[in-house]
């Protein structure tokens, strides 16, 4: 008998097992890429998957497994999952494209959602945030706030999604204060402390005093403290320890509401394989408490510009705007379409440096 | 007091018995710390050491372990090597990413022509690669008398920054929306090194690995240049009386594995991985060492220890996501058994006798 | 190209922080080598002594018994390497890799109820006069205790290794353990000593890290330094001064990077985060040529029988 042959009886038996045990629980399996106590990206994962049992208590039940190095431990990992009798399984992280997609592909009874990527199956979907919504907030934010305007930015990859938020800090900065400068910093990982507190504090050092970060540790919060005057923003999770200075503000990424919903599907029998691109409206993205480190009166605008996005009266990448090089990207009140968002491999006007390659 | 006498020769007994001695100790152990965690001690190890051979699933776990360990026994066969000569390669790891980048790069040269050729390049390449690696520190030893454990081991960190600057750079997937990573080398007919039968686990790399055991057990029971190595880790100086070229043995023995570590990562890479990716190697130059030693440098007992590495990586797994155990726990279970392994091996070698304390 | 908004005298001073870290693990590690053992689970003990600092910091609210504790918790964890590698006779490169795997997980382990704590703060110590020299002052006089206790160890360990009785018998094992031991030294007793020495200094490295200079815990935290660590020992030829020079030099690299690429100057990452390890082996060519060399005994085992 064939592999597939075989996992496809097993499926059957388990697809049997778990119809028939759907009354009672349904199974969630969580694929993460770093270790739950990464305080940042894994953690707010995590939080979701808790808040999925806390929602529906004795109706689900949730694995999770850390650590999966991308690549072959994945497809392993979640393979297993998928015959452990799971019924729906996030994995979270961009690296799990090509393994989630193989696995969909022997599991055709299993759900599978994968967080970040691009590619879809008939039971595989994708789900990603609009985080560059919440940059906007914080470039409009930082633009208001510094006074020596420069901005420091720990970039982590030069990837679409860290692109478009450079873009859209320092579209909504410029906007606020023709002045301000952008200094970009590429670490070159999501996720290493001591070489993101050095990355701070040599912005710092050379006179940024509003620090924005893409890679996920508090260290940056820490150097920023140390050096005293200097304001941060919290990043992927609230980061509130750093509150009200310097951390003034922060993104978090919320995907409570998404896992409830989509573990809610499958027990009502109406999944469906869909893109799922959600901002701050839908609650995907969430901003942190502003601080009472910001006036009254730019905390009041700051608010104002995050209605407008929740409502969608408001894009993010409305013309006029320029490519880095001057050629026109977007005209007078033009709002750009989410395939070039998606695939964003430029610099807007007024950004000096160059994406690395 | 307790003293240790050297044995003239290494039990036979214990040289079979320390293995099960040492996985018997970690299980209680493991037992202990997995009940500290307040988790089911039986469930925990039966999870580990049961499940993915005779549980329900097994059918998709006996091949896995096949694929998690081939990678192990490869390198460490070549490591095994040097190490019952002397010769000190700890850089395996480094020749692993070469061996993966001069192979993929070979098949993304290619993309998309089809042809048979392929592969078959692409595991030359990826040899060739691993082998250049490892020739530094040999060339280096030669000519200047540098040592090669640091040497190797410094190119380890130089090979996963050129991995990273080649993921970044020039082996990114030019469709792959700026997402670090090259191409998937498994949606590459030519280049995939796909499995052999369906589901059985088994890829080039797994026939790779049975054939470096079976030539590594001939070359040293039987061939004159095994006689030599043995020679020379026994008794150096006796070897050089015996006509034993070091210079050709250090160059054999580091070529070798550094040959056989670029043949595993260029059989990971266009298999069970698919791409070039920032954290493609997950340390198995490393854990090989390890493997190496596990299996007391011979060819069979490194297979079973490669094979016993495979199993506590995927019924470990089995455990984090069945009992929900931190994979924390899980590493330091598997540290645990790595040390009480070495520290059991005193066994063999040696006799533990009550004495009075010498008077020095 | 724009060097102007580097500050020299700044970035001289962070190098310095960047610096200790890895300073502190190499120094004990090259003591570890002069004894002729080679330990590679530097990075399991310092992110053991990471862990152990911080809790202890956390829990007594001081920064000094955290430090203590780092050393304490290092030494222990090395003390499972002397266990194996001077009692039991176990092959010293693979206990370490061992080691090292092992430590990881501990402290992930012991660290599960502290992500996410702040550590209690600990002054930087600005000597008054001296810090307030114009250059000098910031680079070398305002830092916190340990960048000072790590110059203090620098110095005597290199008095220790030249001038003391302590540091010739050091060496003598190292060299020749046979001989060592036919002059009535206790080859094994002075190498356990060693590697808890070791310990005790990767812990410290560790704590600097999660109480100092990031300062946070968080799993994996040390994310390689104690591997940077091994290869400084190599790089300094295992002399203590070199030590120094050789922490500034890779902590320099790191620091150097992110201000050029904060003064938007392009540069290659991945090819200049190479450069230290090809530096490391260049220096050990050339060294070979040079009369310093690595401890003849390096990595063998030693039985007193033989």
């Amino acid at each position: 008998m064939t592999l597939t042959k075989l996992l496809a009886t097993a499926t059957l038996a388990l697809g049997l097992a778990t119809s028939a045990m759907a009354q009672d629980k349904t199974k969630v399996g969580f694929i993460y890429v770093g270790p739950i106590g990464d305080g940042g990206w894994t953690y707010e994962h995590d939080k979701g998957r808790l808040a999925v049992e806390a929602h529906f208590g004795d109706k689900v039940e949730t694995v999770y497994q850390e650590s999966v190095p991308e690549g072959a431990d994945a497809e392993r990992a979640i393979t297993q999952m998928a015959l452990q009798g799971a019924d729906l399984i996030f994995t979270t992280s961009f690296g799990y494209m090509e393994p989630t997609l193989a696995v969909a592909g022997k599991f055709g009874n299993v759900k599978f959602e994968h967080a970040t990527g691009f590619k879809t199956a008939p039971n595989l979907s994708t789900y990603s945030a609009r985080f560059y919504e919440g940059r906007a907030v914080q470039g409009h934010i930082a633009g208001k706030m510094t006074k020596s305007n420069i901005i420091g930015y720990i970039a982590s990859f030069p990837i679409p999604e860290v692109i478009r938020g450079i873009n859209s800090a320092y579209i909504h900065a410029r906007k606020v204060n023709p002045d301000v400068e952008f200094k970009i910093i590429w670490a070159y990982t999501w996720f290493d402390p001591a070489k993101e507190a050095d990355a701070a504090t040599a912005l710092i050092e050379q006179g940024a005093d509003v620090i924005l970060q893409h890679t996920d540790s508090t260290a940056p919060q820490a150097a920023a403290e140390k050096a005293g005057n200097v304001i941060t923003f919290g990043q992927a999770s609230d980061m509130g320890e750093y509150a009200p200075m310097p951390r003034v503000s922060s993104i978090i990424d919320n995907w409570a509401p998404y896992y409830i919903a989509r573990t809610q599907a499958v027990m009502d029998g109406t999944w469906e394989s869909v893109q799922t691109w959600d901002g701050i409206g839908p609650g995907m993205v969430g901003i942190g408490e502003i601080s009472s480190a910001v006036p009254e009166d730019i905390k009041a605008e700051a608010l104002a510009l995050k209605a407008a996005l929740a409502d969608g009266s408001y894009h993010p990448f409305t013309g006029p705007l320029k490519k880095q090089d001057g050629s026109d990207w977007l005209a007078e009140g033009e709002a750009a379409d989410d395939g070039t968002l998606l695939g964003m491999n430029f610099y807007v006007e007024g950004i000096t440096g160059d994406i690395p390659n | 007091m307790l003293r240790l006498e050297k044995r003239p020769q290494p039990s036979q007994v214990w040289t079979y018995l320390t293995p099960l001695l040492a996985v018997v100790i970690t299980m209680i152990m493991g037992a202990a710390l997995f009940a500290a965690l307040g988790k089911d001690p039986v469930a925990a190890i039966t999870t580990i050491f049961w499940e993915p051979l005779f549980g329900e699933f097994a059918f998709y776990y006996r091949p896995q372990l096949l694929i998690k360990g081939a990678p192990l026994v490869l390198i460490a066969i070549g490591l095994s090597l040097g190490f019952r000569a002397g010769i000190w390669n700890i850089g395996a790891e480094g020749q692993y990413i070469i061996g993966a980048l001069t192979g993929a790069g070979v098949g993304l040269a290619f993309y998309p022509m089809e042809s048979w050729v392929i592969f078959p390049l692409m595991v030359l390449a990826g040899a060739f690669g691993g082998w250049i690696w490892a020739m530094i520190p040999a060339v280096l030893k030669l000519r200047f008398g540098t040592n090669e454990i640091l040497v190797s081991l410094m190119l380890v960190y130089v090979a996963e920054k050129l991995l990273a600057a080649m993921a970044l750079g020039l082996m990114k997937n030019p469709e792959g929306m700026g997402f670090p990573g090259s191409r998937n080398l498994r949606q590459y007919d030519s280049a995939h090194n796909a499995e052999l039968i369906t589901g059985s686990g088994m890829h080039w790399g797994v026939v790779a690995a049975m054939i470096a055991v079976i030539f590594a057990y001939i070359l040293l029971n039987r061939h004159i240049l095994g006689y030599h190595i043995r020679l020379t880790g026994q008794a150096p100086r006796a070897a050089r009386f015996a006509g034993v070229r070091p210079a050709r043995l250090v160059l054999f023995c580091l070529g070798t594995s550094g040959a056989l570590a670029g043949l595993a990562g260029m059989f990971e890479v266009a298999g069970p991985a698919g791409q070039v990716s920032i954290d493609f190697n997950v340390g198995y130059g490393f854990t090989a060492i390890i493997v190496a030693f596990l299996g007391r440098l011979h060819p069979v007992g490194i297979l079973l220890a490669g094979l016993l590495m495979a199993l506590t990586y995927i019924g470990g797994e089995l455990a984090q996501s069945n009992l929900g155990l931190p994979a924390a726990a899980i590493q330091l279970f598997q540290g645990m058994l790595l040390f009480f392994l070495l520290a059991v091996d005193v066994l063999t070698n040696y006799r533990i006798r009550l004495s009075r304390p010498e008077v020095a | 190209m724009e060097f102007g908004s580097i500050n020299p005298v700044l970035l001289l001073a962070s190098l310095m922080v960047a610096a200790t870290p890895i300073l502190l693990a190499a120094l004990g590690e090259l003591v570890v080598e002069r004894a002729g053992v080679l330990n590679l689970g530097v990075e399991g003990m310092m992110i053991i002594g990471a862990i152990c600092g911080f809790a202890v910091a956390v829990n007594t609210g001081s920064p000094v018994l955290g430090f203590v504790a780092a050393a304490g918790g290092g030494a222990l964890l090395s003390l499972l390497f002397a266990i194996l590698t001077q009692f039991a006779l176990a092959n010293q490169v693979a206990s370490g890799l061992a080691l090292t795997l092992f430590g990881l997980g501990l402290s992930a382990l012991l660290g599960q109820g502290y992500v996410g704590i702040k550590p209690p703060p600990i002054g930087k110590l600005d000597i008054p006069l001296l810090g307030d020299i114009p250059l000098l002052g910031p680079v070398l006089f305002s830092h916190d205790l340990m960048v000072y206790f790590g110059l203090t160890l620098v110095v005597a360990i290199w008095a220790m290794l030249k001038y003391s009785r302590a540091g010739l018998v050091l060496r003598a094992v190292g060299e020749n353990h046979d001989a060592a031991h036919a002059l009535g030294y206790k080859v094994v007793r002075i190498r356990v000593l060693a590697i808890l020495f070791g310990g005790a200094c990767a812990g410290l490295g560790g704590a600097y890290i999660s109480l100092i200079r990031v300062p946070q815990w968080t799993e994996g935290m040390t994310a390689g330094a104690g591997w940077i660590a091994l290869a400084l020992v190599v790089f300094a030829s295992w002399k203590a001064g070199r030590v120094l020079l050789g922490a500034w030099i890779f902590g320099g690299v790191t620091v150097l990077q992110l201000n050029l690429q904060a003064a938007g100057i392009a540069i290659p990452v991945e090819y200049l985060s190479m450069s230290p390890y090809l530096i490391t082996i260049l220096v050990l060519v050339i060294m070979s040529a040079d009369r310093s060399r690595a401890p003849a005994s390096l990595g063998r085992i030693f039985h007193a029988s033989q």
